[in-house]
């Protein structure tokens, strides 16, 4: 039996009693400290290619242990998800094979919720349209306890949401069906926004990002992670790095592309976005590129993020904990 | 049984469609689903860029887009450097108007239009009535395959004068318009757009060589309303009201009166002045009042008053013929002689109930020349 089969059967029993998930706190937000973990596969060498889905599993592990002081990957995710019976799941697969989530790291996620957390009723990856998944090398199924879909099968609220700049319909999943969500970001630049990582792959989750665009995402960013649905239940950010751009993005551009192998993980949307700004920049310098803000590119959306309308997390590198696991 | 706004342009349309669709014509008019895309088509008016970029140059937004991703309007999309429109023939939204609906009072009243849409719009205007068409991606609504020929054909069973491009924006669906404008001229069935007038020169030139009227949606007379309320530009819009006018093509301009927003008297008086000096005291000009929207659900309906006073700073300026819009019965939606004051065109809602101009569009009374397109 295929590993991805046995998944989406999923053979757990459902428990009862459940009980409904509030956004699950982290010791990092209680003790005020932002911290941004990254665990590192130093096998990864080839940009492009789907890692390694043991190692990406024990790569995840790693980080919610560390992010929630458990001791377990079980008590890691039962602190993180509070309960929660369904979680959603929010890949970024616009560019195709390349630079997009893999099907590897989210199957390893997917097992290990399951794994650790038998009252788990169902889990949704989900995307803005069934022909993204695909195209990210994803198989859409609406059977067993993992589905796969796109907003385009699983349809829109009919009440318009309004959230400052943002006005839209939300993707029925994120309204509905979940009770706690993840978000799976790739680390890519951006030609408009300047960088794409975690609060701009929500994007996905509303029926018109194209008018979000200008101004470079400011402040459409910012507004549509306050939409409460999506604040209230983002419980973690799980950036899947192990191929990330510095040029060229949203699509796969592998001369801009290098093989960073790497995951990042934080309970502060905000924060994970300012330190793959970082390294995205970091990355630009070293390749002789002028900074995003040089070409017109600045993400300022992230810093409007924590500004204190929004209070979304921080972006102050200075008061954010960066932590490479060994 | 309560019918959403987009219940009622879905199966109104695909009913006016169909009914209107008899004989060989039938086969045009296929349904295509929401999640489904009509193949698409090469648009015009774009410009390739490094990186397979592609700069759109349709519209003042000029888009620069990315390999994969649309311009701000939705209904476009960069293919490996390919600029391609996803609205080609595919209407949303069809139906016959009467023409006054558009509004237009000076163009062929008491005629019908046959009037259509695709998805898509070039601005987000917070007060949007047809946002659950513009606001969303061709794929996102019930369209059915309605190819210029059949726009053309549809138009001319239905009675009507005219084709109008109207609902949500048609420069977006600029090529659709366009060859549906030449199609219907070759039928004897005349053109008109409803549109924001956010458009560049190039572009509106071409198309004003195919329609023949224009009514503007003038949002405002600041930039600062146009960038928070509309996401667009106003500058722009200026310029293609003079270039209308410099075209010759028959122009009506609406002006969307929001409470709080673009209501000030400063504000009419600029516009007003703006009007007769750019345009001239002939273009008619629509104050029409506005109803709780879209994103604008927490501010009133415009006060009568309000408009009631826009009209009288309209017509201290010189403005011929101004209008009062949205409601019903009131005694400014009729047509009066700039000269004698009498009317010359008696409306009641969108029905026109009386006309007092001669064969060679002057006053029945005092034969004064009276501005339009009356035949």
């Amino acid at each position: 039996m295929r590993r991805r089969k046995f998944i989406a059967r999923g053979m757990l029993v459902l428990a009862a009693g459940a009980t409904r998930a509030s956004a699950a706190s982290s010791p990092d937000k209680e003790n005020g400290i932002s911290r941004v973990l990254i665990a590192r596969d130093p096998a990864y060498s080839k940009t492009g290619t789907v890692p390694d889905e043991k190692v990406a599993g024990e790569m995840i592990e790693r980080l919610v242990r560390e992010i929630t002081g458990a001791g377990s990957v079980k008590q890691s995710w039962r602190k993180l998800l509070a309960g929660s019976r369904t979680v959603g799941l929010k890949p970024n697969c616009l560019a195709g094979r390349g630079v997009s989530s893999s099907p590897a790291f989210v199957n390893a996620l997917c097992r290990q919720l399951l794994d650790s957390l038998p009252e788990v009723e169902k889990i949704y990856v989900w995307e803005r349209s069934n022909s993204d998944l695909k195209k990210g090398g994803f198989e859409i199924s609406t059977r067993g306890k993992i589905w796969c879909l796109g907003n385009d099968r699983a349809g829109y609220g009919r009440d318009l949401v309004v959230e400052g700049s943002i006005g839209s319909l939300v993707s029925s999943i994120v309204l509905d069906k979940c009770e706690a969500l993840i978000n799976l970001p790739v680390l890519k630049d951006h030609g408009i926004v300047g960088v794409s990582v975690g609060m701009k792959n929500y994007y996905g989750a509303v029926h018109n990002p194209n008018k979000y665009h200008l101004n470079r995402g400011d402040p459409y960013v910012a507004d549509l992670n306050c939409i409460e649905k999506i604040r209230g239940r983002n419980v973690l950010t799980l950036c899947e790095a192990f191929t990330a751009q510095y040029e060229g993005g949203p699509p796969f551009k592998p001369q801009w592309s290098w093989p960073a192998g790497m995951i990042l993980a934080s309970t502060d949307p905000v924060a994970l976005d300012r330190v793959g700004w970082k390294m995205i920049e970091q990355k630009r310098a070293e390749h002789g590129l002028p900074s995003l803000a040089s070409v017109g590119r600045e993400p300022t959306y992230i810093l409007t993020a924590a500004d204190s309308r929004h209070r979304l997390g921080c972006a102050e590198l200075d008061e954010i904990q960066e932590k490479v696991l060994s | 049984m309560s019918c959403s706004r987009r219940d009622f342009f879905c199966q109104g349309a695909c009913l006016a469609a169909l009914a209107l669709a008899s004989g060989p014509h039938k086969a045009g008019a296929q349904t295509r689903r929401p999640g489904e895309l009509i193949p698409p088509k090469e648009a015009q008016w774009w410009e390739q860029r490094p990186g397979k970029r592609i700069e759109c140059t349709l519209c003042p937004k000029k888009c620069r887009v990315d390999d994969l991703e649309r311009g701000y309007c939705g209904v476009r999309e960069n293919r490996g450097g390919t600029y391609y429109t996803h609205v080609y023939g595919a209407a949303c939204a069809a139906h016959v108007d009467p023409i006054e609906k558009k509004p237009f009072f000076h163009f062929l009243p008491g005629t019908k239009a046959f009037s259509i849409a695709t998805a898509g719009c070039n601005m987000d205007c917070a007060f949007c009535q047809n946002w659950e068409i513009s606001q969303v991606r061709p794929e996102q609504v019930d369209a059915y395959y309605m190819p210029p020929q059949e726009v053309a054909a549809i138009a001319k069973r239905s009675g009507s004068a005219s084709v109008a491009y109207t609902y949500t924006e048609p420069v977006v669906f600029y090529e659709y318009m366009y060859d549906s404008a030449v199609a219907a001229r070759e039928s004897g069935v005349r053109s008109v757009m409803v549109s924001n007038g956010y458009i560049q020169e190039k572009p509106l030139r071409k198309l004003c060589g195919v329609l023949d009227a224009i009514k503007v949606d003038l949002k405002s007379f600041r930039e600062k309303y146009y960038k928070e309320i509309c996401a667009g530009e106003l500058a722009p819009v200026l310029d293609a009201l003079e270039i209308i006018r410099d075209e010759g093509v028959w122009l009506e301009i609406v002006y969307l009166m929001v409470p709080t927003l673009n209501d000030s008297a400063e504000e009419i008086e600029e516009l007003c002045a703006w009007i007769v000096e750019k345009l001239g005291p002939d273009v008619p000009v629509h104050f029409t009042r506005f109803h709780p929207m879209y994103r604008l659900k927490h501010l009133p309906s415009t006060p009568v008053s309000l408009i009631e006073r826009a009209l009288k700073i309209a017509r201290k300026h010189g403005l011929n013929y101004v209008y009062l819009g949205n409601v019903a019965g009131h005694e400014s939606e009729s047509t009066r002689c700039p000269s004698c004051g009498e009317i010359v065109v008696h409306r009641v809602g969108y029905t026109v109930i009386g006309k007092k101009i001669t064969g060679s569009n002057t006053c029945s009374y005092c034969g004064n020349t009276i501005a339009g397109v009356w035949s």
